[in-house]
């Protein structure tokens, strides 16, 4: 759960793999997420994003949309087995990225507490503290904007988030598939209370990534439409002084900041990315208005 | 007893020494046999052999010996043998013995048979009369019920031995024979014995009998002597000369026992009529065809009834016969049961308004061609009628105009159901038309209690083909049979199956129709029903998944706590497992219709989503206002970025000032 493993600068290894056409950018990009993260973060987003769009097929099968819908999915029981499939991605997302927590622990020979506790962790801190009254002036006026680090609060309340979510759902989910097993231990009425719990807190985590998530990070005026550096893994220099000055003055000074410095990606590489993220940024969208319609218009 | 015995014993053989040499007298068979207590053995049984000298001295053997009769005890000893031998009537009657013993009664009589007769099952023993004396067991106005005794429906005889003939002694009790004899008490009006003779009976097969074709005539025209004139225009007419092969004989038009008043006036022979309705332009006055096509009329099912039985009110006495034909041709005349039926159906009804609209028989059947509906060319065979009724209950027709309920496209609608399919498209002629539902005569709008759609006879109109759902449904707690003191409206079959629009049971849209069906009534369950996953993946239309009927039973729903529902603590686990296999007692705890909306009945899931509602308000109330306050700032902070941008921009040429910068802040 610590990203303190930045990525390991390989220097001009993309000018080498573009050959010497290509026209090397002059300025640097600094690398904030490894290949891994990102992957899983790909995964994280099709998985997520099928589930949610299956999940509440069911939830709202009272409207028209989730008729169609599901007939889009091949009926009934192919979207169940959508939904089973990625939720068995999302769960191997997650198991994956806590194998590679135990990896890097390892390799950093670190203890636990170490870890934990470290400047790059993600638990929360004194100067998450710190940084969340900072904003909270800042919005009021009151004060700077935060010299933000490597995790801000938020990123690290949504890191968190997930691990709920993936608990509670997950384990009601599980439920929901195994009910006749289950039943052998447990009372018949924990399939109804499952239920309630398992369609809420999708809903929750739906309305919340889509929402908030999406604004956090990408619809902020000053990121608008889009922040990319979740698939590119790099974000240019200058941008991430302004961004997170505290990371960065802390990489200066420790001299390490030249080993995370990158060549940035081909523009046919941006503009896929970028097509991606505006095909998951609409069906994210489209869920929420979906929701919205749903909960409003047509809540019997 | 003993003593009794013994003194008699005595007195007899004192008597007998005394009068060896006469044979007995009847004198000395009543000196023990005028004993009213007297028995005897017959076959090991005991049985009572008192004569009655009054009934005796009555009879027309009052002046026979007893010997005569009961031969074999001829100078026997007393007391003669048990086991006494019939009394015999040939030494006297060997005539009529003969002819006995040649008919069926006879003959099965020789072979043992148990149910056949002998001379004293027809004329009795010690008391026979003369035939012309009314009190006689065989005088005219008795034989139907004496032969009827043994030839009665149901009786052994009947049952047990090939009988060609049935409901025999009804039959002639409702005939002419039989009104006559019966109910005008007419001595010499024709019985039994008449036609069949009386002793030496033979059935109709054999050509020595007297009902067979051969001898018909001449038994009949024992009394009906005239008759060859009377019947002139048919036997010399022109059947003779068309079907040699085929000559009538008295049965062929006058069924034996069966009723047959004469409906029609004799002497009028269909060849008479055709003289002129056989010509093809034969118009009456006002220009309505009038022309007979004999070969329509001939492949009917009327083909062997006369013109004149249908058309009754010819008058041979005019010249013109027709000329007394006023009215239009009276079915019921034959078939009454129809007639009724169809007079006080809603068709009928109209007719006796005069309304237009109104079918009468040949609307349906046809006039000159009627066909039986076993047809398939009749309109009225099964498959045709469909378009038959469609002919005024089709959208636009006549009946569908000005009928108001709530029923429309009924033809189109029966086409498209299961029962239309499976007679139009499967040619199933099993299935279910028009007339198996409203009947064939007897059509009544479901408003009338008597009509066979009305809501209190459903059940049993459609249980007539679905054997076994009725009883089912009578058992169930939708039946009006199950709580007497319920006041609810009650479902009956068409109120899930629909009338017109049936569909089978294991399409997708009956199965996911149903429930909003069941939900019309059962609202608040249906309701909830629906907020479960069962619910939800019926409403994506899906019909893999429990429905209503899938665990409460379809015909056959009962009450929770009655131990025979689907759904009682009995079976909810069998119930369960038709889908769940692997379900457990604790498995069937699941609410399948639970709501989170009821605290009383269901408070872990009430509270349970009142938790999960607080969490999502507060996260979603936190993150927004977080947001919300961060907007302004975040628009500013853009603007700020780009203006640094900007200048940043201005100062490209001078690549080295974002070095020193870096370097600086190195440092």
């Amino acid at each position: 759960m610590m990203h303190n493993n930045k990525p390991k600068a390989v220097k001009n290894v993309n000018s080498k793999r573009f050959g010497s056409n290509y026209k090397e950018s002059e300025t640097k990009q600094f690398e904030r997420f490894t290949r891994l993260n990102r992957g899983l973060h790909f995964f994280m987003i099709l998985s997520f994003l099928s589930l949610a769009f299956t999940g509440l097929t069911l939830k709202f099968a009272y409207t028209g949309w989730a008729v169609i819908l599901s007939h889009l999915f091949g009926g009934f029981e192919s979207a169940r087995y959508i939904h089973r499939f990625s939720a068995v991605i999302m769960i191997s997302v997650f198991t994956i990225h806590l194998i590679s927590i135990v990896k890097m622990k390892r390799k950093e020979k670190k203890t636990w507490f170490q870890m934990l506790l470290g400047p790059d962790s993600m638990l929360f801190n004194k100067k998450d503290l710190q940084d969340f009254i900072g904003s909270m002036k800042w919005f009021l006026g009151m004060g700077e904007r935060p010299q933000y680090g490597r995790w801000t609060y938020w990123e690290k309340f949504d890191y968190f988030a997930v691990f709920w979510g993936i608990f509670v759902i997950g384990s009601t989910g599980l439920t929901l598939w195994i009910p006749e097993t289950l039943t052998r231990i447990l009372p018949g009425w924990i399939i109804n209370v499952a239920t309630i719990i398992h369609s809420d807190e999708a809903l929750l985590a739906t309305g919340f990534i889509f929402t908030v998530h999406f604004f956090n990070t990408h619809l902020r005026p000053e990121k608008f439409p889009m922040d990319i550096v979740i698939f590119s893994g790099r974000v240019p220099l200058e941008e991430f002084r302004i961004d997170r000055p505290d990371e960065y003055r802390q990489l200066l000074e420790s001299g390490e900041l030249e080993t995370h410095l990158v060549e940035p990606y081909q523009p046919i590489v941006i503009k896929a990315i970028k097509i991606f993220g505006w095909v998951a940024l609409s069906l994210g969208f489209s869920i929420i208005v979906w929701v919205i319609y749903a909960m409003i218009f047509a809540y019997r | 007893m003993f003593f009794r015995n013994l003194a008699i014993l005595i007195l007899f053989v004192a008597l007998y020494s005394l009068q060896l040499s006469f044979g007995q007298s009847n004198d000395d068979c009543l000196m023990c046999h005028s004993d009213k207590t007297l028995t005897g053995q017959k076959n090991g049984r005991t049985i009572h052999v008192f004569v009655d000298q009054k009934i005796l001295q009555g009879s027309v053997h009052k002046d026979v010996d007893c010997i005569s009769c009961h031969a074999d005890l001829e100078g026997t000893d007393f007391p003669h043998k048990e086991d006494v031998e019939k009394a015999q009537c040939t030494p006297c009657h060997d005539e009529a013995e003969e002819l006995f013993s040649e008919g069926i009664h006879g003959e099965s009589l020789s072979r043992g048979d148990k149910l056949a007769p002998t001379c004293q099952t027809c004329h009795g023993s010690h008391g026979i009369i003369k035939v012309s004396d009314p009190k006689s067991s065989v005088a005219p106005i008795k034989i139907p019920f004496l032969c009827g005794s043994c030839h009665k429906e149901g009786a052994p005889v009947q049952v047990q031995r090939k009988i060609p003939e049935d409901h025999i002694l009804e039959n002639y009790s409702e005939s002419m024979h039989g009104d006559g004899l019966l109910k005008k008490g007419l001595g010499v009006a024709a019985t039994c014995v008449s036609c069949h003779s009386p002793h030496r009976i033979l059935p109709h097969t054999d050509t020595r009998s007297t009902t067979s074709r051969k001898n018909i005539p001449a038994t009949c025209t024992k009394c009906h002597v005239e008759i060859e004139q009377v019947h002139r225009k048919i036997i010399k007419g022109k059947l003779w000369e068309l079907k040699p092969h085929a000559l009538p004989v008295c049965i062929d038009c006058h069924p034996p026992h069966k009723i047959q008043q004469p409906v029609y006036e004799r002497n009028v022979a269909n060849q008479d009529c055709l003289n002129c309705h056989g010509r093809p332009n034969l118009k009456s006055k006002d220009g309505r065809s009038m022309f007979v096509d004999v070969l329509n009329l001939e492949s009917s099912a009327h083909s062997q009834i006369a013109c004149s039985q249908c058309h009754n009110t010819v008058n041979p006495a005019h010249v013109r016969p027709c000329e007394g034909i006023t009215s239009k041709v009276d079915c019921s005349i034959c078939h009454a049961t129809e007639g009724d039926q169809y007079r006080e159906s809603t068709h009928g009804q109209l007719f006796a308004k005069n309304d237009s609209n109104a079918p009468t028989c040949v609307e349906c059947h046809g006039s000159h061609h009627v066909l039986r509906i076993k047809n398939p060319l009749s309109p009225t065979f099964h498959t045709n009628i469909p378009n038959l009724c469609g002919k005024c209950h089709r959208k636009g027709e006549p009946a569908a105009v000005r009928y108001v309920g709530k029923e429309h496209d009924i033809i189109e609608n029966y086409t498209e159901s299961i029962h239309g399919k499976g007679l139009l498209k499967s040619g199933l002629t099993v299935t279910a038309t028009c007339t198996d539902c409203h009947t064939a005569h007897h059509e009544l709008p479901h408003s009338d209690p008597n009509s066979s759609i009305n809501r209190n006879n459903i059940a049993a109109t459609c249980g007539a083909c679905h054997y076994g759902i009725e009883e089912q449904f009578a058992k169930s707690v939708h039946s009006v049979t199950f709580d007497k003191n319920n006041t609810k409206a009650l479902p009956v079959c068409n109120d899930c199956h629909s009338a017109h629009k049936i569909s089978r049971t294991d399409a997708t849209g009956f199965k996911l129709s149903i429930m909003n069906t069941c939900g019309r009534c059962h609202e608040k369950i249906a309701e909830t029903y629906f907020d479960t996953f069962h619910g939800q993946v019926s409403k994506l239309g899906y019909a893999k998944t429990a429905k209503c009927f899938d665990c409460h039973g379809s015909h056959d729903i009962l009450p929770v706590d009655n131990p025979q529902s689907h759904v009682s603590h009995e079976n909810i686990l069998k119930t369960c497992q038709k889908c769940h296999q692997g379900a457990t007692r604790k498995f069937a705890g699941y609410f399948t219709h639970a709501t989170h909306h009821d605290p009383v009945k269901y408070p872990i899931l009430y509270w349970t989503f009142r938790g999960m509602t607080g969490l999502l308000v507060v996260t979603f109330l936190f993150a927004g206002i977080h947001t919300l306050l961060w907007l302004p700032r975040s628009l500013q902070w853009r603007k700020e970025l780009k203006a640094r941008h900007n200048s940043n921009a201005d100062k490209t040429e001078k690549e080295d000032d974002d070095n020193d910068e870096m370097e600086d802040e190195k440092t």
